[in-house]
């Protein structure tokens, strides 16, 4: 396994070309700064659990980052830590200015299931978000119209999520994710309850609507070829405890296409992710 | 309407008409005394031609069972609330809550009686305390069982506790406070009737006692058929109030 392209504690890779190494200042802090996160959970009856153990990188705006890493090896605990839901036990989570210790306003979060309300129709889903900070007023009606038009689902909008198929609910999700113009969007395995074909449809619209929202994005996932896809870099984190296995910037343009997955330097990507991963020599 | 749907209504019924009709065939051919057993014919000819008797013999047990019904909803839902929201009161009121469920309503039935009379007020308090259980435990039971995704995305939203609870728990247990609403409807009317059995001067219960002691064997069992439907009804009422305040739940077939 390689470890040695981070050091654990060391200086935090960059996302851009703006350095943080000694001597060259960063013109303004990263979106998103995460340093010697860890997070071990203790159970009243049990040992101590550590599930991340030191992990460590920036955030840059507007960029996608991928957390990618084997099952139950931490990288979703990063995620809700960086999401506020759950605290961390050491380091430090500084998104846009704001030690994260809470759930933000400007989060956009979907998770692995879409979460609907069956009682709620689709529209009222995705104002969902808006109704609880008390915005969701008559021109907020018509941006959830147009972010529903956006994923395909024009004419669903009085439907209730029981009529509806499992990707056009995570579609949904999607739209109640970013109805309230977050500045960051956290996804945790949004497409990992998706057959094949409906996932990589999803990804390309994702790509398509981080172009169109300028969000700045954090997306779990355990499939190699998915984060190399939709991101500018990917953290590759090892087995749990969790560290940075790999730091993988990901340098295809954008828009992404589909025939781009048969390219030799996705597939090196994808390689130089196998290998952080264990999977490959 | 589709052959599903025919085979729905028709196949039940056709169940109905053949009880009915064996029924019928043994009271004419055995020659069996209607005070015993009167034949569906009779007893539909008495449903018809006393209908003011059962009528005005149907609103004492319909307000008897409403009253304790709805009595059921006003205080079990609150308590419901208390107890899946504090463990506390969880520790403290379940155990009460399950030992006076325990007690048979037919054995505490003369006891309310003494305590509140023949009139309607005991038989309101016996419907009250059969309808009573079945909606704390099945409401408890669905504001516990809201999904923990939705809870979670309340969290990340930063909803207030009370948004949480209006806008997430108490529809999610929607179905539940129904169901339990479903069984307590039907057990309000029996509540109602061991009441009158007990000791009462009016209600269909009533009358089926005094039809018996009368030896009006085909009004006693018109009042039993009587109460039965007084039952459906009740039933299909607070069933459609479920499909009205639930259409999500229908828009699933579609």
């Amino acid at each position: 396994m390689i470890k040695s392209a981070v050091s654990r504690s060391g200086t935090p890779p960059a996302l851009t070309g703006i350095e943080t190494t000694a001597g060259q200042q960063p013109v303004q802090p990263p979106f998103g700064h995460f340093k010697d996160v860890h997070k071990t959970f203790t159970r009243a009856g049990q040992a101590p659990l550590a599930a991340i153990d030191m992990v460590s990188f920036d955030l840059h705006i507007g960029k996608f980052i991928s957390l990618l890493g084997p099952s139950g090896c931490g990288k979703t605990t990063f995620l809700r830590i960086a999401a506020g839901l759950i605290p961390k036990t050491s380091g430090i989570v500084q998104i846009n200015g704001i030690d994260v210790d809470a759930p933000q306003p400007d989060f956009g979060i979907a998770f692995q299931q879409p979460n609907l309300m069956p009682w709620r129709t689709v529209l009222r889903n995705v104002l969902f978000p808006l109704e609880i900070t008390g915005g969701a007023r008559g021109e907020a009606a018509e941006r959830a119209t147009n972010l529903l038009a956006l994923v395909g689902l024009s004419g669903f909008e009085n439907s209730y999520p029981a009529q509806l198929s499992g990707g056009m609910q995570q579609r949904v999700a999607l739209c109640r994710a970013l109805v309230h113009r977050p500045k960051l969007l956290l996804m945790d395995e949004p497409f990992g309850a998706l057959d094949e074909l409906t996932r990589m449809e999803m990804q390309d619209l994702l790509l398509d609507i981080r172009a169109k929202t300028n969000a700045t994005v954090m997306l779990v996932t355990h499939s190699i070829s998915e984060a190399v896809y939709l991101s500018d870099a990917v953290a590759v984190f090892s087995n749990r405890p969790a560290t940075i296995a790999d730091f993988i910037a990901v340098d295809l343009p954008y828009p992404r296409l589909p025939e781009m997955r048969y390219q030799p330097e996705f597939t090196e990507l994808e390689h130089r992710a196998g290998r952080a991963l264990g999977i490959t020599k | 309407m589709s052959a599903l749907h025919f085979q729905r209504s028709a196949y039940p019924l056709i169940g109905i008409l053949l009880i009915l009709g064996i029924w019928q065939g043994y009271t004419s051919l055995s020659g069996i005394s209607p005070l015993v057993l009167p034949s569906p014919l009779e007893i539909a000819s008495v449903s018809v031609t006393r209908y003011d008797l059962l009528l005005h013999e149907t609103w004492p047990t319909l307000v008897e069972t409403l009253l304790g019904f709805c009595l059921a909803l006003a205080i079990g839902i609150p308590l419901a609330v208390c107890v899946a929201n504090s463990r506390l009161l969880n520790l403290i009121l379940y155990p009460i809550l399950v030992a006076t469920q325990s007690v048979p309503k037919v054995a505490i039935a003369p006891i309310i009686l003494v305590w509140f009379g023949l009139g309607m007020s005991s038989k309101l308090a016996l419907a009250f305390l059969v309808a009573f259980f079945p909606v704390v435990v099945d409401t408890a039971t669905g504001l516990q069982a809201t999904p923990s995704g939705l809870l979670e995305l309340a969290h990340a939203l930063r909803a207030s506790p009370r948004q949480v609870f209006f806008k997430v728990q108490v529809p999610a247990a929607l179905p539940f406070i129904f169901a339990g609403a479903k069984v307590a409807i039907t057990l309000a009317v029996i509540g109602a009737v061991i009441g009158e059995f007990v000791g009462s001067v009016s209600g269909l219960g009533n009358l089926v006692l005094s039809a018996n002691s009368q030896l009006d064997g085909p009004l006693a069992w018109a009042a039993l058929i009587w109460l039965s439907g007084l039952g459906i009804v009740l039933f299909s009422v607070v069933a459609l109030a479920e499909r009205l305040m639930m259409p999500w739940e229908g828009a699933r077939q579609h």
